[in-house]
């Protein structure tokens, strides 16, 4: 039974090839394209980390649905879409407080807390591009 | 590279990150196509061991870690504390099992403080293997979790992939197998305290002697309910000699034949005053 057409099954994504708007890569935004770079993950846990939280949501929102019914997941879901919505403009730091709160982030430290904590990155991104790419103006 | 245009885009997760994970390779093949060697891990190759006996646990643990083939610490603590009533010993890569242990202790302090009861060893056992399990492997901890919680004490093993066995008597490490030996030869249900505590001494010892990843002192851990005997040195198996012979000659041992001194006649030529800040 192909992989896809199971149920509940999040699709791997991330390795593919970034096509723009015309179907085309996207030189200006995501830089030269190079198969090799771009089929074969640099590490065995590349993917797996990627989608980690992705998975765990969706194994736990269906649960929930097996269990209470369908309402359940929906009400969480959208409090997690209103909480979301509380934070700076992309390029700040936000301290994400409510979505953590709900999402029970703030009773665990894990290794997102610890390594690469993106408030002491080096870089900063560049703000125009960010806030035109969140308000989906790219 | 295609990072760099990625966070243009969107914002910073934290983390693990890949970013460097083909440049490492590229300058691995060309450091071995050179015959040289990439740093390697700072590793503990061990001798960890741990038993539950009438009221509660005796740990025990070596304290040599290993870099290659030279020692790197001569005494390290290798006994992690993860909470008041359970502590871990970890065996591998060093800097893993104290990371991990340090997260799972700050995570338990937490569950504890959400839960406002004593923590259980059986949550800590899941926190880790869950966590290990996550990373398939690549965090490279073998741990012996022991502590005594409100059902008793207990004793886990937990190995870098993720499985756990809860056991009477376990042993980790490269010294497991001596360590292992003098445990099934000697090991009885519901032992005194002293009785163990001889006994682990004994097994560490075992793995000090007949493996070269394990040396120096013995530490013991004893955790029983509301007292936990933190040992270290429990023994010192390894002593380092003391030098028998002083080479240094004593004061009047060269005989004095002539004594001259000759006065230096120095005169003042120039004479400046600097006043120093002291506000």
């Amino acid at each position: 039974m192909p992989l896809s057409q199971l149920k509940d099954s999040v699709p791997v994504t991330g390795m593919g090839p970034q096509v723009g708007a015309y179907g085309v890569q996207d030189t200006l935004r995501s830089g030269f394209s190079s198969v090799k770079n771009e089929l074969l993950p640099s590490h065995a846990l590349e993917l797996s980390e990627k989608n980690f939280q992705l998975n765990q949501d969706k194994m736990n929102f269906s649960n929930l649905r097996n269990i209470q019914g369908l309402h359940a997941p929906l009400k969480l879901q959208m409090e997690y879409r209103a909480a979301r919505q509380i934070q700076r403009l992309p390029f700040l730091q936000s301290s994400h407080l409510a979505l953590d709160t709900l999402k029970g982030n703030d009773e665990s430290i894990s290794f997102e807390d610890i390594l690469n904590d993106p408030a002491q990155s080096e870089m900063m991104g560049e703000p125009h591009i960010m806030v035109e790419y969140k308000l989906g103006m790219m | 590279r295609k990072m760099a245009t990625l966070s243009v885009c969107q914002p910073q997760l934290g983390g693990f990150s890949f970013e460097n994970c083909k440049r490492n390779a590229v300058l691995e093949a060309e450091v071995t196509k050179l015959g040289c060697n990439v740093p390697s891990a700072r590793k503990t190759g061990t001798t960890i061991c741990g038993v539950v006996f009438k009221d509660g646990i005796v740990l025990g643990a070596d304290t040599r870690a290993t870099e290659g083939m030279i020692v790197a610490d001569k005494n390290c603590s290798k006994i992690h504390y993860i909470s008041p009533n359970i502590y871990c010993c970890g065996a591998g890569t060093a800097a893993d099992t104290e990371m991990t242990t340090q997260i799972i202790s700050s995570n338990l302090e937490l569950h504890s403080l959400s839960t406002s009861r004593l923590p259980r060893v059986a949550t800590a056992n899941r926190m880790l293997k869950q966590m290990l399990f996550r990373y398939q492997g690549h965090i490279g901890a073998a741990l012996v979790l022991g502590g005594v919680d409100c059902n008793g004490p207990h004793l886990y093993s937990i190995y870098p992939h993720g499985s756990t066995d809860k056991l009477p008597y376990v042993t980790m490490g490269s010294g497991s197998l001596a360590a292992m030996a003098v445990f099934e030869d000697r090991y009885k249900q519901d032992m005194e305290e002293e009785d163990a505590k001889r006994l682990v001494r004994d097994a560490i010892a075992a793995g000090i002697f007949n493996d070269l990843g394990s040396g120096s002192n013995i530490d013991l851990c004893v955790i029983t309910k509301g007292r936990v005997d933190y040992l270290r040195p429990h023994d010192m198996a390894n002593k380092k000699g003391v030098r028998t012979g002083n080479y240094k000659y004593k004061q009047g041992t060269t005989g004095v034949l002539t004594k001259s001194v000759i006065k230096l006649d120095l005169e003042v030529v120039e004479e400046t005053v600097q006043t120093m800040d002291t506000s």
